[in-house]
């Protein structure tokens, strides 16, 4: 018969243990993927690996560049995108907007966010790529067209602009409501004093919430980064997955995270192939790691213990 | 003294750096209600929660000396701290029902040592319910939600959930404070009835409040111990200087 | 800048971002409600399909919503089982030791893991084990990916009960298990609950981690260690094929997909009002 203090004991080791072990998950992952990814990095050196664009898995030809560049571009345009469309918002949210349009937006937003990556990328695919291909290109070629990054040749909608704008959707839930709770942090005492110096609201905001807030609205943008640098099916099913790299942002491109799920039917039977996909998880994995526990130091200390 | 019943030695408590009660020796009678006074944060709450090791459970927390009751040291290592805290009970402030049924938290505590017959659950509640002065108000909804009470109810609530456990001691932290005047009357007159079986502690700040209930004074002051004694000599003969000061409203 | 015009400028960038935030949202629940409609009727609902789901012309999409659920389901029940006590460790057990600095921040970059790495992972484990794309491994995926989102979420609404309500019960005798039990776990039950469908939901939806490791299959699901199909895989699968019956599949998928979102969303809300009879205020 177990006694009072013996069950608590023992349910207290027990905690302690699988809350230790899931900790170690992230740990694990690293492990797991360095193991199968170690052949790739001795057989080829790792400037060839990052510089080079030849990509021929047959011949045994690594290159990731293309797919690198292709990731990049893809998540730096969506967060051009994002960024002010999503710190405008949070900032309506916090500074202006009344509780009942609160209550009616914050809903909406956790709706977006709970939305599945599939569905953005079917959105893409029937809504997107069409308006690229029909409306948008043609458009901007003809004013734009003369910019190397506006150019639109090869037209087929399936492009970086298709990413980057499903991309921006599924990234304005995390910075809105992350910038949102650092914007919330900052103390009323601070705004109050500068409306009381004739300030208007917007002048407060530019110059003493956002500076207040600044550390943790970066937080938020790095964490909206690491989701865009991450996500795979919906920019996979609008991006175009061509292994070149992009000059213009109707090109298309093909970015790591595709590239992984693409081709992992055929990992196996070629050899290398599944080293050096796994070893871009591998990449994906450090980066993504970097990246977060780089934005959740800054939020734990603006926003206290919950960062 | 001639028996007390709690016995404390030598208590020093440290929050992190801050050296929050200083070296207190002083005794408790038994079957009285003894006062804790004095002005906000001189360390009343802290002192009260030695005698049942809730103090503890602040992180940062340094205890030393000796809490004897009836003669054992609640403080050695090989005490069970559960028992201790069984045997020492404790009204808050602000009344903190458990979130189930008006029945479920007067049984609470005897469910948690084990009784499981319904009959004799029954009459453990209706009994601590009449004790705490609630049972009249609340026998026909025995098993509503205790958050549907009224705050006055709530505090009953506590006193009768703190009085299952069948305490020796019974601890309360500036029980009435946070009541409504007919209510905290209500309080204070379940404790005069109660230290017929039951030793009494509570912290207050109301000096009319000791006046009514003490039967033994304890003066803190940042900290230390500046006075104590049975409540007569201490109201009308008080010998400190602080306390002739304290009791006349300077502070 | 005359200050005054400047804030009217500002104001109406705002609004003007919110209303495209906002209205982003509407576009892509109008096309999938568009497409998806025409597409779903009780016989896409009640049959699986028939003749090849990539090929075939006949048949519905039980296959995914049955494989999405015992997916999601199952990788919920399993993260549940680990991170209610993570959650109840963290803040009853162990404060704010150094231990539970770094298992927070742990599984808080956890949180942030992109799936198809819970896919690659699972992966990488299944052919060290030799098993093969299963029911069984979607759901190992599925659970590492709802794990960080439960015990998060959890931590979050555990941390929120007041100490004086856990020092009554300390006050009674009562031990850290049994306050955590009795009265942490009773008053944080909306929020947990919470928790739950937060990562049920999310679990659904997901197909990266799933598309390494559940596999795909016309048929309903029948053993652990046999491919399933997922509501997400069968739009993402469905999608690009030449034939119209085939992409009639995946739009339906795509609407019972974004239902069932809708509808945990509708729940979370629901539970936040419900569950609170016993809890204290």
């Amino acid at each position: 018969m177990l006694t009072r203090s013996l069950k608590d004991r023992l349910a207290s080791r027990l905690m302690f243990l699988v809350t230790f072990s899931s900790s170690l998950i992230v740990f694990l992952m690293a492990l797991g993927l360095y193991a199968r990814a170690r052949p790739i990095f001795s057989a080829k050196p790792l400037g060839e690996l990052i510089f080079s664009s030849s990509w021929h898995p047959m011949k045994g030809e690594f290159g990731f560049y293309p797919f690198i560049l292709g990731t990049l571009w893809v998540t730096a345009l969506a967060m051009i995108i994002s960024i002010p469309l999503s710190l405008l918002t949070a900032i309506y949210l916090t500074e202006y907007a009344s509780a009942r349009v609160r209550g009616v937006v914050k809903p909406l937003i956790d709706l977006l966010a709970g939305i599945p990556s599939v569905v953005y990328g079917l959105w893409g695919v029937l809504a997107v790529v069409p308006l690229i291909r029909d409306y948008v290109a043609p458009l901007m070629g003809r004013s734009l067209g003369f910019i190397p990054v506006f150019s639109a040749e090869n037209l087929t909608g399936y492009s970086v602009l298709a990413g980057s704008i499903v991309l921006a959707l599924m990234v304005f839930p995390i910075i809105i409501s992350v910038a949102g709770e650092v914007f919330r942090s900052v103390p009323d005492g601070l705004r109050e004093a500068s409306l009381a110096l004739g300030a208007t609201r917007w002048q407060m905001v530019k110059h003493v919430v956002m500076r207040k807030a600044l550390p943790g609205v970066v937080a938020a943008i790095v964490l909206g980064f690491s989701r865009a640098f991450g996500e795979t099916m919906a920019v996979l099913m609008v991006v175009g997955n061509v292994a070149m790299i992009p000059s213009s942002i109707f090109d298309p491109a093909y970015p790591l995270t595709a590239l992984i799920a693409n081709n992992y039917g055929e990992m196996m039977s070629i050899p290398l192939y599944d080293s050096a996909l796994l070893g871009a998880g591998l990449f994906l994995l450090l980066m993504v790691l970097c990246f977060n526990i780089m934005a959740r130091i800054i939020l734990r200390r603006v926003l206290g213990e919950r960062g | 003294m001639a028996n007390p019943h709690i016995s404390v030695h030598n208590l020093n408590v440290f929050y992190g750096d801050h050296h929050a009660l200083k070296d207190l020796t002083v005794e408790i009678p038994e079957r009285q209600i003894t006062a804790i006074i004095g002005p906000s944060g001189c360390g009343k709450t802290t002192f009260l929660k030695c005698l049942n090791r809730l103090v503890e459970l602040l992180e940062g927390t340094k205890i030393s000396g000796q809490v004897l009751v009836h003669g054992l040291d609640i403080y050695r290592p090989d005490v069970d701290v559960t028992e201790v805290r069984k045997k020492i009970g404790l009204l808050s402030q602000r009344p903190y029902p458990l979130p189930m049924s008006i029945y479920d938290n007067v049984a609470f505590g005897p469910r948690l040592n084990g009784l499981k017959g319904r009959q004799e659950l029954d009459r453990i509640v209706e009994d601590h319910l009449r004790a705490a002065g609630l049972w009249d108000e609340v026998e026909d909804r025995l098993h509503a939600p205790a958050s549907r009470l009224s705050a006055g109810q709530q505090q009953r609530l506590c006193l009768a959930r703190g009085l299952a456990v069948e305490p020796e001691v019974l601890l309360g932290d500036e029980p009435t404070s946070a009541l409504d005047p007919i209510s905290a009357q209500h309080i204070e007159g379940r404790l005069l009835d109660l230290k017929e079986n039951y030793t009494i502690v509570i912290v207050t700040h109301i000096l009319r409040q000791a006046r009514r209930l003490a039967d033994y004074v304890i003066f803190l002051y940042l900290g230390e111990l500046v006075e104590h004694g049975p409540a007569a000599d201490f109201f009308n003969y008080p010998k400190e200087a602080r306390t002739q000061a304290y009791i006349r409203g300077e502070f | 800048m005359d200050k005054r015009k400047e804030e009217l400028i500002f104001q109406g960038l705002m609004i003007a971002s919110a209303l495209i935030v906002m209205g982003s949202l509407v576009f892509v629940l109008a096309v999938v409600v568009l497409k998806g409609l025409p597409a779903l009727n009780l016989a896409m609902l009640i049959q699986a399909p028939k003749g090849g789901y990539y090929l075939g012309g006949e048949g519905g999409i039980l296959n995914a919503i049955t494989g999405s659920l015992c997916l999601a389901g199952g990788a919920t029940v399993l993260a549940l089982l680990l991170s209610l006590p993570i959650a109840l460790f963290l803040q009853m057990y162990s404060g704010k030791s150094r231990f539970s600095e770094f298992a927070r921040l742990s599984l808080d970059v956890l949180w942030g893991v992109p799936s198809i790495l819970y896919g690659a992972f699972g992966f990488t484990i299944m052919v060290f084990l030799g098993v093969r794309a299963s029911l069984l491994g979607g759901v190992m995926a599925l659970t590492l990916l709802e794990l960080p989102i439960m015990s998060r979420a959890m931590e979050e609404v555990i941390s929120m009960v007041p100490f004086e309500l856990k020092e009554s019960a300390y006050a009674l005798g009562a031990t850290r298990l049994e306050t955590a039990m009795s009265v942490v776990v009773r008053q944080s039950l909306p929020g947990i609950l919470t928790a739950i469908l937060l990562a049920f939901g999310r679990g659904i939806g997901d197909a990266a981690s799933v598309l390494f490791t559940a596999g795909y299959t016309d048929s309903l699901p029948s053993s652990l260690f046999r491919p399933v199909a997922s509501l997400p895989l069968a739009v993402f699968f469905q999608l690009a094929t030449p034939f119209p019956e085939v992409q009639q599949r995946a739009y339906a998928s795509a609407l019972v997909l974004t239902i069932i979102v809708l509808l945990i969303s509708l729940g979370c809300r629901l539970v936040a009002g419900r569950f609170t009879a016993h809890v204290i205020r």
